[in-house]
């Protein structure tokens, strides 16, 4: 219940780019008290805890209704693993109820301090993904509040509501409470091991089997290296630790660790510093070993509180795609080779595999392939064209761009990534909109 | 286990209190209106490892039904050690300086009916010769202030009642909390602009959970409200009647 969260809220989205202003910000804090939507004049957006990186939680001179305050749980049962709670509760608050109990998040980005809601408009995905499929996929049902009514949503009731708000973007009504299934975990600490590979050729031969073994699987990767070693990084891969019958409780001797604020220099020596670091003690084709709480390695940023903070004034942008995974990933090289040349690194990116999982959602980012994930600080139009560029490249192999990290992308684009947005525009409430969404259905030429 | 009371559960800062007191296993006697909100928290402190919570429905202007809450609860969970006291309203102070009625109805809901409440558990308490009596007051209370004095008087009252009650209970072992929040994001202040001074309700929470089962005389929630406040009392009042504070 430490929260940072809603201190000085400022009702940004976390790149601080684009930043916009709002006629007025409403604050939900009973769900049986949520303000009539009509009364508005203007369109609404829920708000969570503006983890989303882009422009999908921001609604430029609209209302924003802040649901973080909405923060009961409804129920848990600890042996069914079962929870119900309302959809300002942060994934931070569940885990603390639950992990006590022998249970787990079954799906967590990369970060704790995101809402229930905000998990399943943008249906997020974790480094299990290849295992268990989105967050979308464990919600057995919810409760949406739209302009004409309250709906419970499920795979059997109002199936196409659930589907259409299960990364509809905050689009289709408020969710305000929610149900999931969890995961049963044997202890709170991971089995991990650090698996260096050379490059990209490496890193795909052994992925397929790398999916076999571990539940938990992303890596590193430097993405300015030359064309030899180009893609080389690191597997961070992870199973929880099933402590050998009678063995001495290590749980209660690895703490997690303390959320500390960096100087604002810091972010980026820090991490190549950390990623050469263990790229270089690591030699090739060996497995490091060590066993570690559960916090450090799903959630190493949320150590450095408000770390976009790093990027200064101007902002960064995030840049997430996914594309099929197909004969010798010449698309993926070509991202590689693109943002070597341009020299607007991003050093590390995020690499990893998606399984075939479907999800639920309608709208939903995840697909089989491989997904990338970038950040650049905001250089103005240098860094713009960059990833219009990139763009052509996914969308040529046929693959797609995460709106939940995107503050930039074209209409012509996004329409070719998510072809179903058409039939998932019935499902929105007609006073709902967002910015990432006027942005993204504007007509080609009127933009 | 703890058995605490809180009058005035539905307090966005009450409930996070109580949630860290959930996760210990605490049981609870939750008094306030209305119903279906006591129950919707209810539920969440078991969720969160409460053993047991019981509702009580109650006006708290409703001074006449003050014994009975108090029977109730020490009836339904046989004995109580703590009790903390929430309910308040911030109040127009415009409005309370345009009609005596709403100036007086302000001070019957935030001073009035704690000495009630109070005065009935000091007995309680006395008697049983253990536990703790917490009350949500202010800083607003330690220097009326042109904005919100009518407030700021019956928060004042309150904690000078609440000395009172600590020198006399001390006698008896019962420890009496006065809580002195400084500006705290929850719906009572929801209409007001947010500044960097503002704290989580979380934050304050546990500095009543951990000031409650310490048994302090004070708590300032966050911890520099004191300093802040230090100054502030301390700024002469021919200066301070000029400034727009
Ligand atoms: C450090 C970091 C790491 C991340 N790692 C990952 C990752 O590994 N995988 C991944 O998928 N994402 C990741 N993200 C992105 C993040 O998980 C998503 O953007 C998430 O949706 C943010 O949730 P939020 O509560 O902050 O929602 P916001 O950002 O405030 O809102 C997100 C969307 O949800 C909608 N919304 C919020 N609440 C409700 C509600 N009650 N009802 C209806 N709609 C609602 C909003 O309208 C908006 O469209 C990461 C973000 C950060 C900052
Ligand atoms: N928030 C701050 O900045 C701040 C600062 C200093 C001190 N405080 C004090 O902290 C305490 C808790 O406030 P909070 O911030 O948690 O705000 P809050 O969530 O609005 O809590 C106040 C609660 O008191 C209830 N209440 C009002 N009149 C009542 C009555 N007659 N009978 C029963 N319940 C009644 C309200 O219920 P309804 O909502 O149904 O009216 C509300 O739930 C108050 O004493 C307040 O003065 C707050």
């Amino acid at each position: 219940m430490t929260t940072p969260l809603n201190r000085l809220k400022q009702y940004k989205s976390w790149g601080r780019y684009p930043t916009v202003e709002h006629k007025a910000i409403h604050q939900i804090h009973w769900r049986s008290d949520v303000p009539d939507i009509n009364k508005f004049e203007e369109t609404v957006l829920p708000y969570g805890y503006g983890r989303s990186y882009g422009d999908s939680c921001l609604n430029e001179g609209g209302i924003l209704l802040d649901t973080s305050y909405m923060q009961q749980f409804m129920a848990f049962d600890a042996e069914q693993g079962l929870v119900r709670c309302e959809a300002g509760i942060s994934l931070e608050q569940i885990l603390e109820v639950i992990v006590p109990h022998g249970w787990f998040l079954p799906v967590t980005p990369g970060t704790k301090f995101v809402s229930i809601g905000g998990a399943i408009a943008n249906d997020v995905h974790g480094k299990n993904h290849h295992r268990a499929g989105t967050f979308g996929c464990h919600v057995t049902q919810f409760e949406l509040l739209r302009s004409d009514g309250r709906y419970i949503c499920s795979p059997t009731e109002n199936v196409e509501l659930y589907q259409a708000t299960i990364g509809g973007l905050g689009l289709t009504g408020i969710i305000t409470w929610a149900e999931f299934k969890l995961k049963r975990i044997p202890s709170p600490l991971i089995d991990q091991e650090k698996i260096r590979f050379a490059n990209l050729d490496e890193f795909f031969a052994v992925s397929a089997e790398m999916d076999q073994k571990f539940e938990y699987l992303m890596s590193w990767s430097d993405c300015l290296s030359g064309e030899s070693s180009m893609g080389r990084g690191i597997f961070m891969a992870g199973n929880f630790y099933d402590p050998p019958l009678g063995s001495e409780p290590i749980a209660n001797k690895l703490k997690p660790f303390v959320p500390f604020d960096l100087p604002s220099f810091a972010l980026n020596t820090l991490s190549v510093k950390a990623f050469n670091a263990v790229l270089y003690r690591i030699p090739l084709g060996k497995h490091v070993r060590s066993i570690v709480h559960y916090e450090p390695f799903y959630y190493p940023l949320d150590a450095i509180n408000n770390w976009y903070r790093l990027y200064g004034k101007r902002g960064f942008l995030q840049y997430q795609l996914v594309v099929p995974i197909e004969g010798d990933n010449e698309a993926i090289r070509e991202v590689y080779r693109r943002i070597a040349q341009s020299g607007e690194g991003s050093f590390l990116v995020v690499l990893k595999t998606f399984g075939d999982i479907a999800s639920p959602g309608m709208m939903s980012f995840p697909m089989p392939g491989v997904t990338l994930a970038l950040d650049f600080a905001f250089n103005g139009e240098k860094t713009l064209k960059l990833l219009d560029e990139l763009d052509v490249i996914v969308r040529e192999a046929k693959g797609r761009v995460y709106p939940a990290k995107d503050a930039r992308m074209s209409p012509e684009n996004f329409r070719a990534y998510f072809p179903q947005w058409e039939q998932f525009a019935h499902y929105i409430d007609p006073k709902f909109s967002s910015s990432f969404w006027r942005r993204v259905t504007a007509s080609a030429n009127g933009r | 286990m703890l058995k605490i009371m809180i009058i005035g559960a539905t307090s966005v800062i009450a409930q996070e209190t109580a949630r860290f007191f959930a996760t210990e296993g605490a049981e609870f006697f939750l008094v306030g209106i209305p119903m279906d909100r006591l129950t919707v928290i209810k539920d969440d402190l078991i969720a969160r490892g409460a053993k047991r919570a019981e509702v009580y429905e109650a006006d708290l202007t409703d001074f006449g039904k003050h014994p009975q809450i108090i029977e109730s609860a020490v009836q339904t969970m046989g004995s109580l050690d703590a009790v903390l006291i929430a309910h308040g309203t911030l109040g127009n102070q415009k409005a309370a300086e345009a009609s005596v009625e709403v100036a007086l109805k302000e001070i019957n809901l935030n001073l009035l009916s704690n000495i009630s409440l109070l005065t009935l558990l000091a007995n309680y308490f006395e008697q049983q010769r253990r536990g703790c009596i917490a009350v949500i007051s202010s800083v607003a209370g330690d220097r009326g202030r042109g904005s919100n004095y009518v407030y700021g008087t019956a928060k004042a009252g309150t904690t000078a009642f609440m000395q009172g009650l600590r020198s006399r209970l001390a006698k008896s072992g019962v420890a009496v909390v006065t809580i002195k929040p400084g500006l705290v994001d929850t719906p009572m202040t929801a209409d007001v602009k947010k500044n960097f001074l503002f704290a989580a309700p979380a934050t304050v929470g546990k500095s009543i959970y951990l000031g409650m089962k310490k048994g302090k005389n004070t708590v300032y929630a966050p911890w520099f409200w004191r300093y802040i406040m230090a100054v502030i009392i301390h700024i002469p009042e021919s200066i301070f009647k000029k400034m727009s504070l």
